[in-house]
Formats: structure tokens, C-alpha cells, sequence
């Protein structure tokens, strides 16, 4: 499986996918699911919080793991998905797909510009 | 956040070959020794660097190349290279739980007392009564200081009159038989030959309900004769091994010791005619999942050098009206008269927050901090967060509701009966 060239990425392992000019979606990659092993535990912000770049944003465990997740940009949750909390076991099977929250921001698309593209993050999990 | 094993580049090839002549024990002080005189020209910060980069310079088992082979996510455990998983530890544990699994588990110390004194010797060591082990039965029981802390808990083999055979923990291994070796030398009575075979054992085991059907395939030992916590010297395929009916999972199963290079053979024909029965490899993650679902100790997290065995549950292999004297028995007992203020406690989440090591426990008003969690995950088998906390002792009631802080919250729990998990439930 190869990462979507659609997506930017951060050196946390989250990727990001840009929705609108203002709104970009959050999830982690599939290195990180392969990294952590079985997720059995998912902790995700109320909407409304404001995050920074780089700000812890939830929780994520493994069976034997306990990783934070990192905001790959500033801005506002205005979604987040609970559905996902509740069987969080689906990050390891379409870790792409199923997204987390989404952050609101006026300058999302400029944030989101400046993250790792796929090629970058690719070469990054191979030498990391 | 995500450490990676480094490939392994031109530079360690040639270590390789080392690493190989120095077989099972690569001991870094020797290494950087070897090192410096053949490569002068590597400092000490490089060596350091080289060696907390490259798995390479960890202990290897016999069967590293079985584990790789096997697409096993290899990791540090206690110096060691050994798999963490396989397919995943959800997969392996469940069939550990409904079939059968495959463990390496050759990092595990060994060490041989016998001759004559054995029997009184190995007495004087541990805290169990080895003198009502009858010759092919084993016990566990546990390594005290003379403070009473525990500085191992292991598995004591009869394997004669006068032979005992030792498996400790493998990060403890050199701690052990040092311990062993000060006791051997203040000791009075008859002296048995002391040694530490552990680079001559490799250790498999295999585990789960299916475990009796898949090993027999491969030996002429009756196995259903052999009963739980008792075993036979016998031959699996040609090589002379130990077979146990021993275990850290909760399930039947039996662990082999095996002579250190005939692992790989053993264990190939192990899959290879497991397979169809559900057996797979499996990796310390399971194990770990397996034995915290019994909550079987694990040293490190529920024992430590400053622990009694009375504090942590072990008071079922603590003998104290036992003929012999034993080392730790004048603290034990003090201990025991005096009252013990620890406990050992299961604990199951009410919500959804996983305790892990290090977690604090706090009574229900939440105003007093009452310890610590020593293990914690997520249940595979019964699907919710379970725990071991050690606790003062006035709170251990099963029923007992707590706090456990999870980062910066508090989660509800509740002290229920063990083993977590229990055959009947599946």
C-alpha cells in the first residue's frame, strides 16, 4: 500500500487531506498502525477546542503502545469522530480512510502546503 | 514516536561475523575490547552509538533467522533481539486461547545445581519446599535476598535425585548467579556443582489446547503421561531435549528445552506440523497479553529486589514451615508477623481507559494516592482494560471501586477476582 499523493504528512505519522480551502481532515498513516499493532483505544477532542500546531490533539493505544497524536496544524476541531472511538480497531485495517478530526482554519490550505507531500513522507518512513 | 530498527548497512556485516564467534553471549565490554584492537580508529562514542544503533550488537537466539523469516517485528527486550509479534498480538493471543502458539523463549537463564548437597542447597536458595518434589516434577518458586526481596521468581526442575535445574528470568540471569554464586560461597553445608548452562539451551515453547496433538507428531514420549508442572528427558525428532508441561499463558502447553543450535530445527517442524492445527508463531507481545490475563507476575513490574513475596501473592510458594532454613526467611517472617500494608489487586476498567506501568492509583473520595498499576492492557480475550495494582492493603476487597489516573483524568475501576480470564468463560 503506498501513501495517498493527495495527502501531506507530518514527522508525528498524521496525515492530513485538505477539504476545503479552510478545512483539512486528520488521520495517522499506515506506518503508524503497523508501528503501534493492534489499536484497541482511541481518545479524540470535544469540538469547539482550539489547537496549535504540533499540540497534542488525543490519544492513541495499542495493545502494547500509548502514542499521542499531534494537530499537524493550527485551528479549530469543528468534527470529530466518535463512531471511530467506539471501534478504533478499524485504523489498523484502512488506516487512510478513516479519519479522525477535522481542524477549521482561514489559513488551512496555506498550512497544510507546507507539510511533507508523499514522496517526502515515503523517503522519511524508509530512513526513519 | 515510531522507533525503527536501522538497516543494517556495510559497516556491520563484518560484525556480523563477530557477533557469530561469540555465539549466544556477546558480552560489549569484550566487544568494545575486540573492537578497539581491530578498529583503533573507532572511539568509544562511536562504539556507543554503534551499539544503541544496530540491533545487531543485542543478544540473538538460535532462532533469529527463523523470526525473520518469519516476518517477526524484532525489538530490545532486556538486551535481547527477539520478536515482539508476528501477525499481531490480537491473532497470536487468540490462538494461544483456541489452538495453539509458538514461542522463543531461549533468552530464559538456566543453571544446574547437582551432586551431592543439591537438594539441600537448592533449599536453602529458594522459598518453595524443593524437597517434596519428586524426581520429573517442577515447581515455581522464588530467588529472596536476605531482606526478602525477591531477586527472581523461577521454575525449579527435579530432574534427579541429586539434579535441579533452574530457569530464570533473562534480563536476571547474571544477577542471579551472581546472587547464587555469594550464597554458594557463605554456604556451610555439602557443596553440589553450581553451573550457568544457559548458552547451551534454547527454550520453545508451545502453548495452547492444541499443543499435546501438534508436539506428539514429533516424539516418541507419551506426552498425556506427562502431567501439568511435571516433565520428561526425551528425544523430539532425534535431539535429546527436556520436555515440561509448564507454562506462562494459562493454557496447556509444554516448554522444551532444547540444545542452543537444534532450535531451528525443532521449531520448523513444529510449524510445519502445527500448521494445519492453528499453530502459529507467536511473539512477546502475546505473551505478555496471555500471562497479565492470569495475572501471572512478571518481574519488573509486579517483583522487584525490594518486594516480599507475601506483598505480591506469593505467599502460596513461600514456605516458612519448611524443614530447611532458606535465605530471606528471617525478613519474610518478620514481615508476616508484623502485618503486611501492600496487596496485589486485579483491577477492571468501568470505562474505557487503559492502565498501563507507573499509572497511579487513588482511593474512591479520591483524596489518597493508595499505589501504583504494575501491568496493564487492554483484555483481548474479555475485550475490556484489566490491571494489576499494587495497593495498600486496607483497599484490596474484590468489589473495591477506585481511580486510576490515565494522563490527566481519572478513571473509574473496580478490584475484581483472578485470574481475569477463565477457561469456562470462553
Amino acid at each position: 500500500m503506498s501513501y495517498p499523493s493527495q495527502f501531506k504528512y507530518t514527522k508525528e505519522h498524521e496525515w492530513a487531506e485538505l477539504l476545503s480551502d479552510t478545512q483539512v481532515r486528520v488521520g495517522i498513516t499506515l506506518h503508524a498502525q503497523s508501528s503501534l499493532g493492534d489499536i484497541v483505544y482511541l481518545d479524540l477532542p470535544k469540538v469547539g477546542r482550539e489547537l496549535k500546531a504540533n499540540e497534542t490533539f488525543g490519544v492513541v493505544e495499542s495493545i502494547k503502545a500509548v502514542s499521542d497524536l499531534y494537530s499537524p496544524l493550527a485551528g479549530k476541531v469543528v468534527q470529530a469522530n466518535t463512531d471511530l472511538t467506539q471501534d478504533p480497531g478499524k485504523i489498523n485495517l484502512t488506516p487512510h480512510t478513516e479519519w479522525m478530526i477535522v481542524i477549521e482554519a482561514q489559513d488551512a490550505k496555506a498550512q497544510f502546503n507546507a507539510l511533507m507531500g508523499a514522496d517526502e513522507y515515503t523517503a522519511y518512513v524508509k530512513n526513519s | 514516536m515510531f522507533n525503527k530498527n536501522k538497516e543494517v548497512t556495510g559497516l556491520t556485516t563484518s560484525l556480523t561475523h563477530i557477533v557469530d564467534d561469540h555465539e549466544k553471549f556477546v558480552n560489549y565490554n569484550n566487544l568494545l575490547a575486540f573492537f578497539m584492537k581491530y578498529h583503533p580508529i573507532i572511539s568509544m562514542a562511536k562504539f556507543l552509538t554503534f551499539r544503541y544503533s544496530f540491533p545487531i550488537m543485542l543478544k540473538q537466539t538460535a532462532l533469529l533467522a527463523e523470526h525473520k523469516k518469519l516476518g517477526g517485528k524484532l525489538v530490545d527486550f532486556g538486551g535481547w533481539e527477539l520478536p515482539v509479534q508476528y501477525s499481531g498480538v490480537l491473532a497470536e493471543h487468540t490462538a494461544v486461547r483456541t489452538a495453539a502458539g509458538l514461542f522463543d523463549v531461549s533468552h530464559m537463564g538456566e543453571i544446574l545445581v547437582e551432586g551431592d548437597g543439591a537438594l539441600d542447597f537448592v533449599n536453602y536458595l529458594v522459598t518453595n519446599d524443593v524437597s517434596t518434589l519428586a524426581v520429573e516434577q517442577a515447581q515455581y518458586s522464588a530467588l529472596c535476598n536476605q531482606n526478602g526481596g525477591i531477586v527472581d521468581d523461577l521454575v525449579v526442575y527435579r530432574l534427579g535425585e541429586k539434579k535441579f535445574f533452574l530457569v530464570v528470568n533473562a534480563s536476571n540471569t547474571d544477577k542471579d548467579f551472581a546472587h547464587i554464586q555469594t550464597i554458594y560461597s557463605g554456604y556451610d553445608g555439602t557443596k553440589p556443582k553450581l553451573s550457568n548452562v544457559s548458552p547451551q539451551y534454547s527454550q520453545i515453547a508451545i502453548q495452547g489446547p492444541k499443543s499435546e496433538l501438534i508436539l506428539q507428531k514429533l516424539t516418541e514420549t507419551r506426552l498425556n503421561e506427562i502431567k501439568t508442572y511435571w516433565c520428561k528427558e526425551g528425544k523430539v525428532l532425534n535431539i535429546p531435549t527436556i520436555i515440561a508441561r509448564t507454562g506462562y499463558t494459562g493454557e496447556d502447553g509444554f516448554e522444551i528445552y532444547v540444545p542452543w543450535h537444534d532450535a531451528p530445527t525443532i521449531w520448523g517442524a513444529l510449524l510445519q506440523t502445527g500448521s494445519p492445527d492453528g499453530l502459529i508463531p507467536c511473539g512477546l507481545g502475546a505473551r505478555d497479553t496471555l500471562r497479565l490475563e492470569m495475572k501471572y507476575s512478571l518481574y519488573g513490574h509486579e517483583l522487584s529486589d525490594d518486594t516480599n513475596p507475601l506483598e505480591v501473592g506469593l505467599g502460596w510458594v513461600t514456605k516458612l514451615n519448611k524443614k530447611s532454613d532458606f535465605v530471606g526467611k528471617e525478613a519474610i517472617l518478620a514481615l508476616k508477623n508484623k502485618g503486611q500494608t501492600k496487596s496485589l489487586v486485579g483491577v477492571k476498567s468501568l470505562g474505557r481507559g487503559i492502565p498501563r506501568q507507573g499509572y497511579e492509583v487513588y482511593s474512591h473520595d479520591q483524596k489518597k494516592r493508595i499505589g501504583v498499576i504494575t501491568s496493564g492492557t487492554s483484555s483481548p480475550s474479555l475485550k475490556y482494560p484489566i490491571g494489576v495494582a499494587f495497593i495498600d492493603k486496607e483497599f484490596e476487597a474484590v468489589g473495591t471501586k477506585l481511580f486510576v489516573k490515565v494522563r490527566d483524568d481519572f478513571h473509574e475501576f473496580e478490584i475484581i477476582k483472578t485470574p481475569f480470564y477463565k477457561k469456562e468463560q470462553a
